[in-house]
Formats: structure tokens, C-alpha cells, sequence
């Protein structure tokens, strides 16, 4: 019940940010389109970020094809929404338009989502029984061979790229679905599946030995991590209106790990901290284009070698909270070794 | 039958190319269990040496000695920044988790990308002819000069590679590391010199590639590391990653394929090979051709 | 009827014999004890059991059904437990939640309950928690509940090995060298604790260990192998007095 509530709370709020953010709420108050645009793909990326976290940080396995069940979701749903945008929004034409396009956007998203899935279990079964390098290896292969089938795809526009989807995404539909995969997210880990993928990051072996089954675990974990990533593409595509296989390279994975990395392997709140963080950077930087990209490459070196786990490391935004009431207790009693 | 043996000699020529710069991948996954994605970079960072050097040449004869010194040279400049790298980049993660090496390799590979295309422009440059062009005519097959250097200069180096791995003390040390880099120390081998001459040796031969590719298809551009690096990691894995003559079987079977699906089916799919037969290769047979299953001892 | 039996399994690493053609039975809450030089194939005798080494040759029975080829997740299932010669727990996780993980094997960790919470989850949390918490004090290691499992001293880290590999209900629990790195003290209680588990939870407990004392202390049959092959099985007694155990251990001196 508790949840409930604060889920509609959440909406609530969300629909009120929405609205003054662009201006619908109230006439004098918004921020620029750019501002915007900029906030939106923010919230893309939060997605793309929390949802890659769970098969990289919390499962500990290396998947760099992100981009690859992106793109799925992207192409998938943009192709329904072309193709059958009209006759789906014809099942509801009683009601308003705002209905219309909300029920499109879900029927599509969910669609995209669920092929970004099947494409996730396909590409997990086989693979995720590989090293941890070799998985990094075949993951990134599969990205690849994704978007080149897409690129020889005419249906969807190919090299050309894909446009004509409608605008059904906004900052409203990104964020209430980010928020929904923080939560989801938040609760995979929290429960007692969640446990077992954090066992099996800490010790595949004694974790199989303990009786779980490592292997479904995995493969569950991923699925619902490229259905996510699905989700993303869908909301990416019908917010930029416009698709280009170039959009989805490696690069575009490598963004996301990056992401991850530097909020935290392991932190869901060090995810959605290193998507806007990372944002924040390539766009404020964004003048000095070429030196942007030098420097922020070096900048992850320097990362690397000076502080691995990122920000938050395993840690979230409650073990801060929580610390402070923490405190007050006796710490316990050492014993010796 | 001519258009097969065409085929095959041109799959051999670009096989060669991927064979050199797959031993720098294979090479230094062997000693330090590191994917080094900046490896295909250091390939461009060849290509560019030899262009620059070559430039330098400019006003003499184009000959095979001019080519050969530009090569060598873009070799040593090579070798010393595969040095720089691992010292400064590697090094200090070495003894990190796999995945902080991974993300450093991808940092390193962004950075040399960047600042190639500042330094360098990121408009493609063209590589000045070097040697007497010439084309030969065996057998109803066509090899150009360009081909010709490419294979013999190849299977030199590899064959020099080979003698330096299995006679001298150096390559026997770098083969003592690669199975366990611990032991070895305790052996009183200074395994940082070790690793540093895998990544020189590595890094040169991907120079030579570099020039050899800039001889053949004269466009260079700061971004060609990015298929080529890909491609000749594929052939490495498929070889069995670690593997010397992996590396080069699986470079030359990546380059043979490619050129046999272009030229008999399409060549829309022609990057997409080398990512399925990888696929196929993970997934079916994970330690490569050559390579031995590894069992984590529990 | 025996609960676990080995007949002629033989485990070979390319050319080299690690088990030779062994031979082993272990009845019902059983005390039994796997001793021999280092290298005599202990660790890999309980690698081949549990699943993750297959056997080269030979037959593994557990409770009457072979076990040879599955999985050491379904091996645990069914009811065998191990701990590790070199502590494999899980760091970053607290030790509550490290014996969490195995007491839930047996309930298939669903998706969905997970993420809506349904009453069914809180339940079988409420369970696992419970069953949990009881574990970590008989252990004596309640006060490190909230603590993570790397940081714990040496000996509770041994300790929550065996309570984690307890956590998955086993009916036959299978110790590596749990006495390793114990002072004399740390020893005795680890004795008393195996006897406890053996007679309170009705289980059969096989046990690889060096330290003689505890061997021959806790075990009703003690089973010598020498180069992976067997070299005697009997009682402590009969056993520290075979000439043939005493060349394979002191060499003959």
C-alpha cells in the first residue's frame, strides 16, 4: 500500500516538474529547449546506466552490447509506431489525444522491450557460461552484428537512418520510467534473487555450491537488463524522432559502462549519479568539442588508477543516512583472531 | 579456378596485416591477461609514423630502402610508445580487477583516438608511394607489388618473431610469464623489462602493419585502428588468445573469409564476419583453435 | 542403505592421476575423515563429489541416485554441502546475508515476487531470516551479523563456512580442512561443534583435514590416501597404528 502511494505521489510530482519545465504549467516559467533536451537525454541515460549496473555491478558479469538491445528497442517500437501508429491509436479514439499517444507509447516501448529481452536471452543463454573476458568479447560482438543487420535493413531506413516516428516521449514518460527502473531495480537487488547475483559477483563457484542455479540467475539478470535498455531505445527514439545505426556503436557502450564506473560498480544511486554526471560533462564541455573527449578519456585513466570503485563504490545514498543514526550504537566487540 | 586463387591470395595479403597486429593482442593477453584495446590505435599511430617519415623522404626516389627505413623507423616510434603506454596506463591497474583493466584499455584507446584526431586532423591523409609499384602476373593471378611486400615483410617479422620466442633468453622469460607471472618473478626474472619488451615487440609489429596497410590502400585516417584493432582481436581470439602462431593462423583465416564472402556473396556483411565467426568460436570452442582450455582451480 | 557412495572413480588432469580408482561409503550421520600427505587428491575428491570437476571414470551415488555430470548447484540440492580449503565467502556481502543466499536454494528465487513484494516473498524472507539468524548462533558469530565477511577474523570467517554450507540443509556436509590456521583452543571447539551439528541435525559429515588431533578426535572411520589412491580405511585406531599410513606420512623414518 505504502508503495502505492508513493508511486502516484511520484507521478503527481513528476507531471508537475514536467509541465513547468516546459512551459505548459505555467506560461512565464519554463527553461530552454536545449536545457531540456539536455535533462531528457539525462534521464535516457539514467535508464540505460541502472539497468546495465545490475548485469555489470550487482552480477558482476562484463557485458559492453548495451547499445545492441538499445538499438532493438529503438528500431522495434519505431517501426510499430510508423507502421501501426495509427491503427493502435484507432482502438482508443474515444478518448483524448493525449490518451492516444500515451497507450501508443506504452504499446510500443513494451513491444521494443520485449524483443530487447528475447534478444538478451538469446545472446545470454550461450554466452554467459564464458570468462569474464570472453563474455566482454562476445557481447561486444553481438552489439556489433546488431547494428550491422540494421544497417542493411531498408524496412527501417538503414544507413539512411529512420525518421517519422511520432514525439510521444517527453520529459514526463523518460523520467517516470526512470524512475520506475530505479525502483525495480532497487527492488531486484534488496530481495533474496538479488542476493544470489551479488553472490555470484563475490564467487560464481561457492555460489553454485551454496545450491544456486548461476546460470539461470544470469541469464534472468540480463534479460531484464536489455528489456530496460529496450525501454531506453524506445524512449530515445520517440524523443529525437530521428534513428541512425551510428548512434548505437560500441562508443555508445562504452559511454554507459563508463557511466557506471564512475558512479560506482555495485550503486544504484552511483548509476543515475554517473549518467548525469557524465552528461552534465560531455554537454558543459561540449565547446571545447575535441579537447572534451582528450581530456575526459585521460580523466578516466587517471580514474582508473587513483579510484577504481568510482564514487560510491558499492555503497548508497542511505548508507550516508543511515550513518549518521548508526553512530549512537556500540560497535562490537572485537575478538580475537 | 583463377578468381579462387585471386581471392585466396588476396585474402593472405590483408590475413597478413591482421596476423601482425593480432600478436601484439596476443602477446601481451599472454603475459598480463589484458585485453589492450589501444592495441588497434598504436597500429594507426604506425601508419601515421610511416607517413610523416616518409614525407620527410620526400624528393627521393621512391625505393625499397627509403620504405624499409620508414618502416623501421614507425617501428621504433611504435615500440616506444607501447612502452609509454604500459608504463604509465597498465602498470599502476595491474594488479587491479579485470574489469578496472578493461575500462583503462578503453580509456587509453579514447585518448590516443582524440588526440590523434587533433594532432593529426581528422581528415584522412594519403600515404606517399614508397616502393617501385609493380604488378605480376603467376598463373592467371594478379599480385601486386604492394601484396607482394606485404606478405614477404610479414612472414620476415613473424618468422624473426618466432626465433626470438623460442631461442633467446628474453622470448623463453616471456614465455615463463605468460603461464604465471608470479612464479616467474620468484624465478628472478625482473617481469616489469619482460612485460615492457612484450609490449615494444607487439607495438612495432602493429607499426609495420600500419605501414604496410598505408603502402597498400594509401587513405589513413586517426579512426582506422578502430576496424582493423577489432578485427585482428577477433583473429587473435580465434586463434586462441595467447597463442603466437594462433595469432597468425587466426589472421589469416579472418582475412582469407572476409575476402572469400565479399568477393562470392556481398560485401554489406563484410564487417559482420568477422563478428560471427568470433561468435561461433566463443560459443562453440572458447580457448581458440590453438588454444588450451583453462580450468580455474577450485 | 548408504548415503553416498563412490565406486572405482578415477579423476585425471591430462596425464596426471589425481584420484586413482576410489572406493568410498558413507552411511547416515556418519563421522568420517579423508586424510594424506599434500597432493594425495583430498580437495579433488570433494571437487569430483560436489560437481565441479566431472569424474574421468567411475560412479558417484547419493542417496541411491548417481550424481556423476550434474551441476554442483543441483549436486547441493539434493543435499551435499562443502566448505572450501581456501575460505571462497562472499566479501562484500554481510554474514547474515552470506548464509541468506544458501538457505533460500532450494526456494526458486522468483522475479516477480521480488519486484512486487507479494505477502509470498515477505514469508519466505521471514523464513530465510529466521532460519538464518539461528544458524549464526549456534555458531557463535551472531554479533557479526551486520558486519561484512571479509572483515571478520580468520577463525569466525572458517566458522561461517561451515554455517553458510549448513544454511542449505544437507544431509551430508563435506568440511575442507576447517581446522586450518585454528590455535589448539579454536580446535577443540571446532570438535565439539562438528560432533553438536553431527548429532543435533542427524548428518553425515565427511571431513579433509591435517590436524590429527581433530582427525582422529571427531572421526568414527578415517580413510588414507596416498597419490590419489587408498591406502587404508578404518578406525583412528587401527589407523595411526598402519605401518603402510605412518611410511606414506613420515616417510619411513
Amino acid at each position: 500500500m505504502k508503495a502505492l502511494v508513493r508511486a502516484v505521489a511520484l507521478v503527481a510530482v513528476l507531471f508537475v516538474v514536467s509541465g513547468l519545465l516546459t512551459g505548459s504549467l505555467i506560461e512565464s516559467v519554463s527553461i530552454s529547449p536545449y536545457f531540456l533536451q539536455v535533462l531528457c537525454l539525462a534521464g535516457i541515460n539514467i535508464i540505460l546506466a541502472v539497468s546495465l549496473n545490475l548485469i555489470n555491478g550487482f552480477t558482476g558479469q562484463f557485458s559492453i552490447g548495451h547499445a545492441g538491445f538499445m538499438a532493438i528497442g529503438a528500431y522495434v517500437s519505431s517501426f510499430l509506431s510508423i507502421t501501426f501508429g495509427d491503427r493502435i491509436r484507432g482502438v482508443v479514439s474515444f478518448a483524448p489525444e493525449a490518451v492516444q499517444n500515451s497507450l501508443l507509447l506504452l504499446a510500443v516501448l513494451a513491444v521494443g522491450a520485449l524483443c530487447a529481452g528475447a534478444a538478451g536471452f538469446l545472446v545470454g543463454v550461450p554466452s554467459l557460461r564464458l570468462r569474464g573476458d570472453y563474455l566482454a568479447i562476445v557481447t561486444l560482438g553481438f552489439g556489433e552484428i546488431i547494428r550491422v543487420f540494421i544497417v542493411n535493413i531498408d524496412a527501417v531506413g538503414g544507413a539512411r537512418g529512420l525518421g517519422g516516428m511520432p514525439k510521444l516521449a517527453n520529459f514526463f514518460w523518460i523520467y517516470l520510467f526512470a524512475a520506475g527502473t530505479v525502483a525495480v531495480v532497487t527492488r531486484i537487488v534488496g530481495s533474496s534473487f538479488g542476493r544470489t547475483l551479488i553472490a555470484i559477483r563475490e564467487d560464481e563457484i561457492a555460489a553454485e555450491a551454496m545450491g544456486v542455479n548461476t546460470t539461470r540467475a544470469k541469464v534472468l539478470s540480463f534479460v531484464v537488463s536489455s528489456a530496460m535498455a529496450g525501454v531506453a531505445g524506445g524512449l530515445f527514439a520517440h524523443y529525437l524522432i530521428y534513428l541512425h545505426p551510428n548512434s548505437f556503436t560500441f562508443i555508445r557502450s562504452f559511454e554507459i559502462i563508463i557511466m557506471i564506473v564512475i558512479g560506482g560498480l555495485g550503486s544504484i544511486t552511483g548509476s543515475v549519479l554517473g549518467a548525469v554526471l557524465y552528461i552534465t560533462l560531455t554537454e558543459g564541455l561540449r565547446q571545447f568539442a575535441q579537447y572534451r573527449m582528450v581530456a575526459f578519456s585521460l580523466l578516466l585513466v587517471i580514474l582508473m588508477i587513483v579510484r577504481p570503485q568510482g564514487i560510491l563504490g558499492h555503497r548508497e545514498l542511505r548508507h550516508f543516512l543511515g550513518k549518521r543514526r548508526r553512530a549512537s550504537e556500540p560497535p562490537p566487540p572485537a575478538v580475537a583472531a | 579456378m583463377t578468381t579462387f586463387l585471386q581471392q585466396l591470395v588476396n585474402g593472405l595479403s590483408l590475413g597478413s596485416i591482421y596476423a601482425l597486429i593480432a600478436l601484439g593482442y596476443t602477446m601481451v593477453y599472454g603475459v598480463l591477461r589484458l585485453i589492450n584495446f589501444a592495441h588497434g590505435d598504436v597500429y594507426m599511430l604506425g601508419a601515421y609514423a610511416g607517413y610523416y617519415l616518409s614525407r620527410k623522404l620526400k624528393g627521393s626516389e621512391p625505393s625499397l630502402v627509403g620504405a624499409l627505413l620508414v618502416m623501421l623507423g614507425a617501428m621504433v616510434f611504435c615500440a616506444i610508445i607501447g612502452i609509454f603506454i604500459e608504463r604509465f596506463a597498465y602498470r599502476p591497474v595491474r594488479r587491479a580487477a579485470r574489469l578496472t583493466l578493461l575500462i583503462t584499455a578503453i580509456g587509453v584507446s579514447l585518448f590516443i583516438e582524440n588526440a590523434a584526431q587533433l594532432v593529426f586532423g581528422p581528415d584522412p591523409k594519403f600515404f606517399p608511394s614508397l616502393a617501385p609499384r609493380a604488378d605480376f602476373l603467376v598463373a592467371g593471378v594478379r599480385l601486386t607489388s604492394e601484396q607482394l611486400t606485404v606478405i614477404a615483410v610479414s612472414v620476415i617479422l613473424m618468422i624473426l618473431l618466432r626465433f626470438f620466442i623460442l631461442k633467446t633468453r628474453t622470448g623463453k622469460a616471456m614465455r615463463a610469464v605468460s603461464f604465471n607471472l608470479d612464479a616467474a618473478k620468484l624465478m628472478g626474472i625482473s617481469t616489469d623489462r619482460i612485460i615492457a619488451i612484450t609490449f615494444a615487440l607487439g607495438s612495432a609489429l602493429a607499426a609495420a602493419a600500419g605501414v604496410l596497410i598505408g603502402m597498400q590502400i594509401p587513405k589513413i585516417d586517426p579512426l582506422m585502428g578502430i576496424n582493423y584493432g577489432l578485427k585482428a582481436f577477433v583473429a587473435a581470439v580465434l586463434g586462441g588468445i595467447g597463442n603466437v602462431p594462433g595469432a597468425v593462423l587466426g589472421g589469416l583465416l579472418i582475412g582469407t573469409s572476409e575476402v572469400m564472402v565479399v568477393g562470392y556473396l556481398s560485401s554489406t556483411y563484410r564487417d559482420a564476419i568477422a563478428f560471427g565467426i568470433l561468435i561461433l568460436v566463443l560459443l562453440l570452442r572458447p580457448q581458440g583453435i590453438l588454444g588450451r582450455a583453462q580450468k580455474e582451480k577450485v | 542403505m548408504a548415503l553416498l557412495e563412490l565406486s572405482g572413480v578415477t579423476m585425471r588432469f591430462g596425464g596426471l592421476v589425481a584420484v586413482n580408482a576410489l572406493d568410498l561409503k558413507l552411511e547416515p550421520g556418519q563421522l568420517y575423515g579423508l586424510i594424506g600427505p599434500n597432493g594425495a587428491g583430498k580437495t579433488t575428491v570433494f571437487n569430483v563429489i560436489t560437481g565441479v570437476y566431472r569424474p574421468t571414470s567411475g560412479a558417484i551415488r547419493f542417496k541411491e541416485h548417481s550424481i556423476v555430470g550434474e551441476r554442483s548447484g543441483k549436486i547441493t540440492r539434493r543435499g551435499i554441502a562443502r566448505t572450501f580449503q581456501n575460505i571462497r565467502l562472499f566479501g562484500e556481502m554481510t554474514v547474515l546475508e552470506n548464509v541468506k543466499v544458501a538457505a533460500h536454494c532450494r526456494q526458486t528465487a522468483d522475479l516477480g515476487s521480488a519486484v512486487f513484494r507479494t505477502p509470498a516473498h515477505h514469508s519466505e524472507e521471514r523464513r530465510v531470516d529466521e532460519q538464518s539468524r539461528e544458524l549464526l548462533k549456534i555458531f557463535h558469530l551472531e554479533q557479526f551479523g551486520g558486519e561484512k565477511a571479509k572483515n571478520l577474523p580468520y577463525g569466525s570467517q572458517r566458522r561461517l563456512e561451515i554455517a553458510r554450507a549448513m544454511a542449505t540443509l544437507p544431509r551430508l556436509l563435506l568440511l575442507d580442512e576447517p581446522a586450518a590456521g585454528m590455535n589448539p583452543q579454536e580446535a577443540r571447539q571446532l570438535m565439539d561443534l562438528i560432533r553438536w551439528v553431527r548429532d543435533h541435525f542427524d548428518m553425515a559429515i565427511l571431513l579433509v583435514e591435517h590436524n590429527m588431533k581433530v582427525v582422529m578426535g571427531v572421526c568414527e572411520t578415517v580413510h588414507v590416501l596416498d597419490y590419489g589412491a587408498t591406502i587404508a580405511v578404518g578406525t583412528p585406531a587401527e589407523i595411526q597404528n598402519n605401518p603402510k599410513v605412518i611410511e606414506a606420512y613420515l616417510g619411513g623414518a
